[in-house]
């Protein structure tokens, strides 16, 4: 099962390395990693989304626990979360599918963000699902390059990680 | 007061209450060996070897139960610790390794005896710091010796740039540390604590299942104690020989692989396991599918990650051995229905004695060679009540787990998880270090005790007068058994060949050698090397093709024993 999870850390030196190494030395699965500061300069979030049973995941909480520089772990699969990804899409667009690509982007509310005489540049944000969706539309009519984030998650409702 | 790093780095170490350390020198800690030539509070004991160094303080921690420390020198000195570091590691045993690296400047750059020990050690240390700032030092080599020792121990790493240790600053050794993604649970939860109590109570065929934490937390009082009150059986793993005397009538040995018949036939047929310390290692667990199929488990232990990882648990209980089972004594203690409990044992200890009386640990001694296990016995006869044994790896490591008895903890020094060849006499080394009284005798096989036999110089320069005792196949007789048993006797690389005269290499380190080739020398030398001032090397020929058993080979269920082969 998939699970998405957010990791708090010291803002240190390495601390990707403790994480990432932690993922292949013990043969978990990373799907989807992303990182950068938050509002506290001291320290940073990951997002990961990994894979695995019951046994396996419960593994993985408690080793990300046990690294020193982790300071907290949320599975957000319990909770109930937002997710959000973005994705830069570049698309073949010639005569015929100009019209296609910009009715398609109208549709998911995304953005063209950079255009030539025979590509766009599009930018979609949404939950993993809906990238997925445009994606499978844009497909058929020439994906030239690809660039996904990988999902950044919140919890619902008033109260922040800290309570 | 200002001073340098290498200085400050001293001074910490004082603070720590460390007396000795193991550390081989080199242009990144020349600095710090400049200030510890006029350092008298440390002692500095030179290895041979970085890695023999860091064994030794392992050893040292083993046998005290304080945070072990080493040094090396960047590049080569660094690498050479790994193994020593990964051993610890495994084992869960408090060290701080201190690492010269070159100058903050050259860090990235592929400077001369640069390496990324902080990349290296990540997997195998449970924490390392880089110092980047003289100002920070104070307050790293405090979270390490707390990190090391806290929780589940282990080693910690701090690399130490050559400016780092020059540089000036104040000293203030800081008076407490707080780190907010550290926080082990020590004490245990009363809610689970009476439950395992009342789950307990309940049991019909109950089985104490004790490992090394009990040895680290300090415990052993406490389980016996637990163990005795509820008139329960207790088999220990290889790191929990110790924690419970084994000349109890209670005790069953130990368990898993090269385990006791009736240890493992206990663990297969209880309905209840109460897990102190202990972390199912694929030695101890056999076939999984088929491991304790009876019984619920009482998992106790102060790292989360190690219950429910290879086995399912019915009663987890996060934290420190000594805090949960002084719980749970009083908790036994106002409980009305020990008596009934321990009545209802009597069908359960009848079935265990039937099982001793079965298949007992055993060997037969002829007249003609020495049967390893003898000279082990032996050694249990003729050493101090309080000797410290450290093994090596290999069968003579077996041998010594299953005939030697041991009664009191932190007695047994052996690397089990990572089951390092070379690590015998080093750690022996540690362990003389700290107690230069106590008799401390380092079992090694043939093959081991040359990975590490360079620091016969280290025992004589020193006066440590470890009493080494090679059991001596010519064989790399742990590998040689597998190949025996399971490829049709091809014994491909495992024959030493070359015989080697352990005498003559005792006395070209000027330490004193005996050697005992038949069953009625053993006893004669086994005395000798024992009153010998000094370091003293004691070989025996042993029975070269000796297996021991006995064994549950790899993959099979617990109860599924090799006996007699
Ligand atoms: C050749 C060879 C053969 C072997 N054969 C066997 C065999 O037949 N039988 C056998 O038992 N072993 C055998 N071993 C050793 C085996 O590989 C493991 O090292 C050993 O079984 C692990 O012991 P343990 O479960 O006590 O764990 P340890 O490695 O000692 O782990 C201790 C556990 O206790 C926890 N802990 C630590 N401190 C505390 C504390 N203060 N409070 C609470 N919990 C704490 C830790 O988190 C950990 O989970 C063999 C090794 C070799 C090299
Ligand atoms: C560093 C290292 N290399 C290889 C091994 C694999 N190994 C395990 S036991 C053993 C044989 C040890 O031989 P010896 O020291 O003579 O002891 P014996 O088994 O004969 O008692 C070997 C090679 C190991 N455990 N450690
Ligand atoms: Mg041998």
């Amino acid at each position: 099962m998939q699970h998405t999870i957010a990791v708090l850390v010291e803002n240190e030196f390495g601390v990707l390395s403790r994480v990432a190494g932690l993922f292949s030395g013990r043969g978990f699965n990373i799907d989807s990693l992303s990182v950068a500061p938050t509002n506290d300069e001291s320290i940073s979030r990951m997002t990961i989304v990994t894979r695995g049973d019951e046994q396996i995941l419960e593994q993985i909480n408690k080793q990300l626990n046990k690294l020193i520089d982790v300071i907290k772990v949320i599975d957000y699969t319990d909770e109930s979360a937002i997710e959000r990804e973005m994705a830069l899409i570049k698309v073949t667009a010639e005569e015929e599918s100009r019209a296609e690509v910009l009715r398609i982007v109208d549709i998911f509310r995304a953005k063209i963000i950079d255009v030539t005489p025979k590509s766009y540049t599009i930018e979609a944000t949404g939950a993993p699902a809906k990238i997925d969706a445009i994606l499978e539309l844009l497909r058929p009519l020439g994906l030239k390059e690809l660039v996904r984030t990988g999902p950044v998650a919140i919890g619902r409702g008033a109260k922040g990680w800290k309570g | 007061m200002k001073m340098n790093g290498a200085r400050i780095l001293l001074e910490c170490l004082k603070m720590e209450g460390v007396d000795t350390v193991f550390g081989y020198p080199g242009g990144t800690v020349i600095n710090l060996y400049d200030e510890l030539f006029t350092f008298k509070e440390i002692r500095h004991i030179l290895p041979r070897h970085e890695q023999a160094g860091v064994h030794a303080a392992d050893g040292y921690a083993r046998a005290t139960g304080k945070v072990g420390v080493a040094i090396a020198t960047s590049g080569p000195g660094a690498t050479n610790t790994v193994t020593g570091i990964a051993t610890a590691y495994m084992d869960s045993i408090p060290l701080v390794v201190i690492t010269g690296q070159v100058p903050t400047a050259l860090i990235g750059n592929d400077a001369f005896q640069e390496v990324d020990i902080i990349g290296i050690t990540r997997p195998c240390t449970k924490h390392n710091f880089l110092v980047r700032d003289v100002k920070e030092l104070a307050a790293i080599v405090k979270k390490a010796f707390y990190i090391a020792r806290s929780g589940r121990p282990g080693p910690v790493l701090i690399d130490l740039p050559k400016d780092v240790q020059i540089a000036i600053s104040e000293f203030k050794y800081p008076d407490s540390v707080d780190i907010r993604g550290y926080k082990p649970t020590i004490e245990g939860h009363p809610k689970q604590v009476e439950k395992a109590v009342s789950l307990l109570l309940g049991a019909k065929r109950p089985v104490i299942y004790v490992g090394g934490g009990v040895i680290s937390s300090d415990a052993a009082a406490e389980l016996t104690e637990l163990a005795r009150s509820l008139g329960t059986p207790v088999t220990t793993t290889l790191m929990g020989l110790g924690a419970f005397p084994e000349n109890d009538p209670l005790s069953l040995g130990l368990l898993g692989m090269h385990g006791t018949y009736y240890a493992n036939m206990a663990m297969t047929n209880s309905d209840l396991i109460v897990a102190v310390g202990a972390r199912f290692d694929d030695r101890v667990t056999g076939k999984i599918a088929t491991f304790a199929p009876h019984a619920k488990i009482i998992h106790i232990d102060v790292d989360p990650t190690s219950i429910k990882k290879n086995v399912r648990v019915d009663l987890p209980i996060v934290g420190d051995v000594k805090d949960v089972l002084t719980r749970m004594l009083k908790v036994v203690e106002e409980q009305d229905r020990v008596e009934e409990f321990r009545a209802g044992l009597a069908p359960w200890l009848d079935e265990i004695a039937g099982w001793k009386a079965k298949h007992p640990i055993t060997y037969k001694q002829p007249a003609s060679t020495i049967k390893p296990q003898y000279v082990i016995q032996k050694l249990r006869e003729l050493s101090d009540a309080d000797a410290i044994i450290a093994t090596d790896v290999g069968q003579h490591q077996m041998w010594t787990a299953q005939f030697f008895g041991f009664t009191r903890p932190r007695t047994l020094l052996s690397s089990g998880g990572l089951g390092t060849m070379g690590y015998g006499l080093p750690a022996a080394m540690g362990a003389q270090a700290a107690f230069p009284k106590r008799q401390v005798i380092a079992v090694c096989g043939d093959g081991g005790f040359q990975m590490n036999l360079q620091e016969l110089a280290t025992l004589v320069q020193n006066r440590l007068p470890v009493k080494i005792v090679i059991l001596n196949n010519n064989f790399l007789g742990m590998v040689r058994q597998w190949q025996e048993l399971f490829f049709e006797k091809r014994y491909s690389s495992t024959c030493l060949e070359l015989p080697i005269d352990f005498i003559k290499l005792a006395e070209a380190y000027g330490a004193k050698g005996f050697q005992a080739t038949k069953p009625d020398e053993v006893e004669k030398v086994i005395r000798e090397g024992f009153k010998a001032s000094g370091p003293v090397i004691m070989e025996f020929k042993v029975a070269r093709e000796e297996k021991v058993l006995p064994m549950v080979p790899a993959g099979a269920s617990l109860n599924e024993m090799v006996l007699n082969a």
